[in-house]
């Protein structure tokens, strides 16, 4: 039935999760204040910046235009659970050999973003131009670093994955 | 001298053995950001801790006639409802004026309005719940009865004498003024083979850090003592205003910054609404968090730029610029932000316009008036952006006007590069610059004479490209002259307390602060050289009132300079001192020894003494043992401020290659050069991301970004999708070249770079686009943002 | 910046949902929630009940059917940005929509965002809602009264409004397959990648000889619905691409973006790209 208050059972980063949440809690902040996961970022809350990208059921998404509840019985993956795993560990040894990030805070949206494209390249067997990671992480805003820092490492993973495959 | 690319040689005034100065080693607090385990002030969660929401004004001017709380405070979960006359019993008012911008004044400003609201967004009413929407829920049945008065918009107006006065008590609108007069002006003009004279315009900018200002305060009735955690560049500056207007000493408050998502010059200010929170932390005795959302963020942090400027240089038909003349008008908002004052633009732009240019003829007025619109204050490149746009735009269009190359015209003008110590017509005093150096870089860094080949050759077959360029100059390591002679609290100085710990590691703390820009590597850098230790063994403390020297905190391009160099000299007296506890040890001249990758050696063979480890063990678990009447001192703190020249000025040029599609007036940026000389380069690689963020900051400035005002006063764009910031996809790559002229001032010899990329960008864009155009016969493009309809319009298309 | 409190109700089917919209006056339909999400966050919309429909089985489908005769792309209300972007069938036999989904918003957004609910809500500036009108496309709607279908020049009526009376759901819709003939063109001018565009087109035709004929343009971000240029339309068959520009009548409105003069004169610029592309061999 409708609900103001919902319970909810899903997976966060490997982990089953049941909690009682507000049916109008969007997901970042379901991971943020229910399960202290507080590496997914508010920076808008309208879907423009990026900084609440995370995974849910293997696809990335905007943790500000999902609900907590639309999430029962989903796979949720966070960037504490992509570094855990060591997923995106090559990812971000560049970002930060590259000093793709400053202050950080789009970084875990940024890395989520990224390693998308970085599955799609993989599975197509292809190494992405730069033009293409620009359109790619085209919805994710860093005021930082004027993106240049981060296509760098994005491209120098997408070359030494396909590398490495090779 | 001498110029260095990406990753320059370790420089031999620095030359220590295994220095980190010049190396691009990555910044060792990376890791938790990348994992998303930073600690930002969003993040902070406290037991007991409350929400505040605040409900804002939508109207641009009006008297609050009654505020009727009653449902809000029946709302679930609901603390307390507070208004502004029951907050400012509680905390007092301010009021944003300096000293030194005479004749400055502002009204007092309440952390929450009192009686009346003076821009739309400006907080009247609060509440305090146990979750942010229950607190949003409150502020729904808030009933507040207004009485709209007539909101002074239009800048050009606010001094008409029929326009409303803001502030009754002020007497008139007039915020700030400055005039000067340097030279012979209106003969170098009556001289001039060709004078062009045009207006600039400049749209409001905002900063949208990705993290909005966030603030959680903590008054505990126990200790009596306030903790803030706060997202801000300056905590002592903030330990100094909670406790000024709360009426506590400076000890009862503690500021707290960890990881911050972002500043750019946003976080450097008194906002009302986290005062109105410290305020009612210490009213309900228990925690409150504060964090603005996107919709608040746009109409209360502080807005910046807003000129209008109409200028004149004058030209001979030899190149020689023979005088710059400016009349600059500001609307900065219906108060003068607190405590910096938001005079400082303006005098910024009167200070810098021509700065470059030995021409010593020069004309300027500023005036700042005041408006029903979001304050307006200092935001990353203050005044730079606007006066080097005026300086450069102004260039460009005479070197058309003369026919002669932009780059030539520049040549005849910029000031030799061995002719310092200059001063410019508005009185800068330049150490040592290299502007010609920098620009010879740049030329063949681009490869210009081959991009005016391809230019040339695309024009045949309808594609217009265009190159422009900007010289500039950088305000850097501000001395006092800055805010402290102005009587604000807020030091130029900088400190460095730097330790041994008993595992022979060092930690340091300072007074200034990390935004991103690389501080703690900076300082780790640094220290870790001139100590004699490796980076990994360098803790780094910033951001805690309670732990680090009393310093400015991190704005103006001073981290690297001021800090670093007080970091520097800390690291050499602890070096020094444990010098003497080998000496002690090893019945040794301290002086004949030295330390290196952690380990004293015989400084003249570099022969393995002591590991740091066993002198550690020794000085803290068995002094015992060292000689009678020997006190190990383990603990070494530094200041530095700069004495010798007001500002360390930086130099540079920067140049955009871009194509304009004529049909549709889109702009495609295809590559971007900046070569920057900010002296001593401690990191290349944090240098050079510095100067590409700020790039990219000054092309939103250019194609993007602009608060868009109706004639109500209401903001149209205040949300991300119609606010247009920089996104990947539509910026360019960025090539960076540097020159080296450290200043003397310092042993460091650093000077800032955090705003160059900004304070040029916006300049390059406008002059590219203009040469782009320029064989269509379009009126050149002087208002930025410059979007497609203005460049439809230059063209006659629409 | 958070949602004023609402229920919450995954529908178990259309039927579920249907009645629920009967019960609750201001209940909103959840489907890919890319654009209301965004609405309830800045509380620019505050329903009481919101009814999930991503539970619905059925509504996600792609296929390819005859309907009397002729071959139909047949799109399910659930279908996401990302699906139909990956689609062969789309890229096969809906070329056009295969075309404009790379320049719907972002690859996060596309997960979740559904072509039918870019469609049930109408956003003039939005892209789907164009593709369809050009393609002659219908929707497919179920409501208390049973199933119905509307075909999209009667289906978008105003800014924000459909012809779905409010208590219908949107289960799919269908354009006609692509076949030798056909010939598209998409084209769309925003100031960033994946922004609501400032104008933008959407077209299709059909080669005849050397020419084209059965031109429809449908221009989105020029007024309250995506708009028809049916003047130019008629120039275009004729050949004479100066005349379809001449033609254009659209009226649009000032926004944010940009003044109707530039509105117009980039419509006009759209449509000489854009008529380049439907003259192109597919």
């Amino acid at each position: 039935m409708a609900e103001l208050i919902m319970d909810i059972t899903l997976t966060v980063n490997g982990e089953p999760v049941s909690e009682r949440v507000e049916a109008r809690k969007t997901l970042v902040d379901f991971v943020r204040d229910d399960l202290g996961l507080t590496g997914s970022h508010v920076g808008c809350e309208h879907g423009v910046c990026g900084a609440c990208t995370m995974r849910v059921d293997g696809e990335i998404v905007r943790g500000c235009l999902m609900l907590a509840v639309q999430c029962d019985g989903a796979t949720v993956e966070t960037i504490e659970g992509l570094s855990d795993q060591g997923e995106v560990a090559d990812l971000q040894a560049a970002f930060e050999q590259r000093n793709a990030l400053q202050c950080g805070f789009c970084t875990p949206g940024m890395v989520t973003a990224a390693q998308a494209i970085l599955l799609q390249a993989k599975a197509s067997g292809t190494v992405p131009s730069r033009e293409e990671i620009r359109e790619h992480i085209s919805g994710n805003y860093c005021r930082c670093t004027g993106y240049h820092a981060i296509v760098d490492a994005v491209e120098t993973v997408a070359k030494a994955r396909a590398g490495a495959k090779a | 001298m001498k110029i260095v690319a990406d990753s320059p040689p370790v420089l031999t005034a620095l030359d220590r053995p295994n220095s980190y100065i010049g190396r691009a080693v990555p910044r060792p607090n990376l890791h938790r950001l990348t994992q998303g385990r930073g600690q930002y002030v969003s993040d902070v969660n406290l037991p007991r801790m409350a929400h505040v929401a605040f409900l804002r004004t939508p109207h641009a001017h009006a008297r609050i006639v009654s505020i009727d709380t009653g449902a809000a405070k029946k709302s679930p979960g609901v603390i307390a409802v507070v208004t502004g006359a029951e907050l400012a019993k509680v905390m007092t008012p301010w009021v944003g004026v300096l000293t030194h911008l005479k004749g400055l004044k502002s009204a007092q400003q309440y952390p929450i309005a009192v009686d009346r609201a003076c821009w739309q967004g400006e907080a009247v009413c609060a509440v305090v719940a146990k979750s942010r929407a229950q607190a949003e829920d409150a502020c729904e049945l808030i009933d507040i009865a207004y009485e709209e008065l007539p909101p002074v918009v239009d800048v050009e107006l606010a001094l008409d004498g029929q326009t409303p006065v803001i502030h009754a008590e002020l007497g008139d609108n007039l915020c700030f003024e400055r005039k000067l007069d340097v030279g012979e002006v209106d003969k170098a003009l009556a001289g001039a083979d060709a004078v062009v004279e045009t207006t600039f315009m400049f749209g409001r900018h905002t900063g949208v850090t990705n993290e909005p200002r966030s603030i959680v305060a903590d008054w505990n009735e126990g200790d009596r003592r306030l903790t803030v955690y706060q997202g801000t560049q300056a905590p002592h500056m903030m330990q100094n205003l909670f406790a000024k207007h709360l009426d506590l000493a400076e000890h009862q408050v503690r500021v707290l910054t960890k990881d911050v998502g972002g500043s750019f010059g946003i976080k450097v200010h008194c906002y009302a609404d986290e005062m109105a929170t410290v305020a009612l932390a210490k009213l309900l005795k228990r925690p409150v968090k504060f964090v603005a959302d996107r919709i608040e963020s746009f109409v209360t942090d502080i807005h910046a730029r807003d000129h209008r400027i109409k200028a004149k240089i004058g030209v001979t038909r030899d190149g020689t610029i023979t005088a710059f003349e400016i009349d600059d008008l500001t609307g900065i908002g219906p108060y003068s932000v607190y405590p910096r004052t938001s005079g400082i633009e303006a005098n910024q732009v009167v200070n810098l316009v021509g700065g470059p240019y030995t021409c010593p003829n020069y004309r300027a007025q500023t005036r700042v008036v005041f408006q029903n619109k979001n304050v307006m204050c200092q935001y990353r490149a203050v005044g730079h952006p606007i006066a080097v746009a005026v300086t450069e735009g102004l260039v460009e269009l005479a070197a058309a006007r003369i026919g002669m190359d932009p780059l030539e015209l520049r040549r005849r003008n910029l000031f030799p590069d061995d002719g310092y110590p200059a001063q410019s017509a508005s009185g800068l005093k330049f150490e040592q610059l290299s502007h010609h150096e920098a620009l010879a870089h740049l030329d063949g860094m681009m490869n210009y004479a081959g991009l005016r080949a391809e230019q040339a050759e695309l024009r045949k077959k309808g594609i217009y490209r265009g190159i422009g360029f900007a010289s500039f100059i950088e305000v850097t390591n501000p001395s006092a002259a800055f805010y402290g002679v102005g009587g604000a609290k807020i030091t130029s100085q900088d400190g460095a307390t730097v330790k041994l710990d008993p595992q022979g590691t060092l930690t340091l703390q300072s007074g200034v602060t990390e935004q991103g820009q690389g501080t703690e590597s900076v300082l780790a850098q640094v220290v870790a050289t001139s100590f004699g230790i490796s980076m990994d063994k360098v803790r780094i403390v910033l951001g805690d009132t309670d732990a680090t020297p009393y310093g400015g905190g991190t704005w103006a391009s001073r981290a690297a300079g001021i800090g670093g160099e007080a970091a520097w000299q800390a690291g050499k007296a602890l070096r020094d001192n444990v010098l003497a506890v080998a000496g002690a040890m090893l019945q040794a001249k301290p002086e004949a020894l030295d330390i290196r990758d952690g380990i004293v050696v015989d400084k003249a063979n570099g022969a393995e003494r002591l590991p740091l480890t066993e002198l550690a063990r020794v000085a803290y678990f068995r002094p015992d043992t060292l000689p009678p009447g020997f006190q190990a001192e383990l603990v070494a703190t530094r200041h530095y401020v700069p004495r010798g020249w007001p500002f360390a000025f930086t130099n540079g040029i920067q140049a955009s290659y871009l194509e304009v599609d004529t049909d549709t007036g889109f702009v495609k940026l295809l590559r971007h050069w900046c070569v920057e000389d900010c002296g001593t380069i401690i990191n290349p690689q944090l240098v050079n991301e510095q100067i590409r963020g700020g790039v990219v900051q000054g092309i939103g400035a250019a194609l993007f970004e602009q608060c868009l005002y109706d004639e109500r006063g209401q903001m149209m764009n205040g949300n991300m999708a119609d606010y247009l910031v920089p996104m990947a996809g539509e910026m360019p790559d960025i090539d960076c070249g540097h020159v080296v002229s450290p200043t003397a001032d310092s042993e460091l010899g650093a000077k800032g770079a955090g705003e160059a990329g900004t304070a040029g960008a916006p300049a390059c864009i406008m002059n590219a686009i203009n040469d782009a155009l320029r064989p269509l016969g379009a009126q050149p493009l002087t208002d930025m943002p410059f979007t497609p309809g203005k460049i439809l319009r230059a063209l006659g298309k629409v | 910046m958070k949602p004023a409190p609402f229920a919450y109700h995954k529908a178990a089917s259309l039927a579920d949902a249907i009645a629920l919209l009967g019960q609750h006056s201001d209940a909103r339909l959840l489907a890919g929630g890319q654009s209301l999400i965004a609405t309830l966050n800045m509380r620019l919309s505050a329903p009481t009940l919101l009814i999930d429909i991503n539970g619905i089985a059925g509504l996600a489908e792609i296929a390819v059917q005859d309907r009397a005769g002729k071959s139909f792309v047949e799109i399910g209300a659930l279908v996401r940005h990302a699906q139909a972007e990956r689609s062969d069938l789309i890229a096969r036999h809906a070329p056009l929509i295969a075309r404009a989904m790379p320049f719907i918003a972002h690859p996060a957004i596309r997960t979740r965002g559904t072509l039918g609910g870019s469609i049930a809500f109408a956003d003039p500036a939005a892209e789907m809602p164009a593709c369809l009108l050009a393609l002659d496309g219908e929707v497919d709607a179920q409501g208390p009264d049973g199933k119905s279908t509307i075909k999209a020049a009667d289906y978008f009526q105003g800014l924000y409004e459909t012809a779905l009376g409010s208590q219908d759901v949107l289960t799919g819709f269908r354009v006609p397959a692509a076949d030798k003939d056909s010939r598209f063109g998409f084209a769309e001018l925003a100031r960033r990648h994946g922004d609501y565009a400032i104008v933008g087109l959407a077209a299709s035709a059909r080669a005849h000889g050397a020419g084209l004929a059965d031109v429809r343009l449908a221009f989105f971000g020029v007024g309250n619905t995506p708009l028809r240029a049916e003047k130019s339309e008629a120039a275009l068959a004729a050949g004479d691409i100066e005349a379809a520009v001449a033609a254009l009548d659209l009226d649009p409105h000032d926004d944010i973006q940009a003044t109707p003069e530039v509105k117009k004169h980039l419509a006009g610029v759209l449509l000489r790209r854009v008529a380049a592309q439907l003259m192109e061999a597919r």
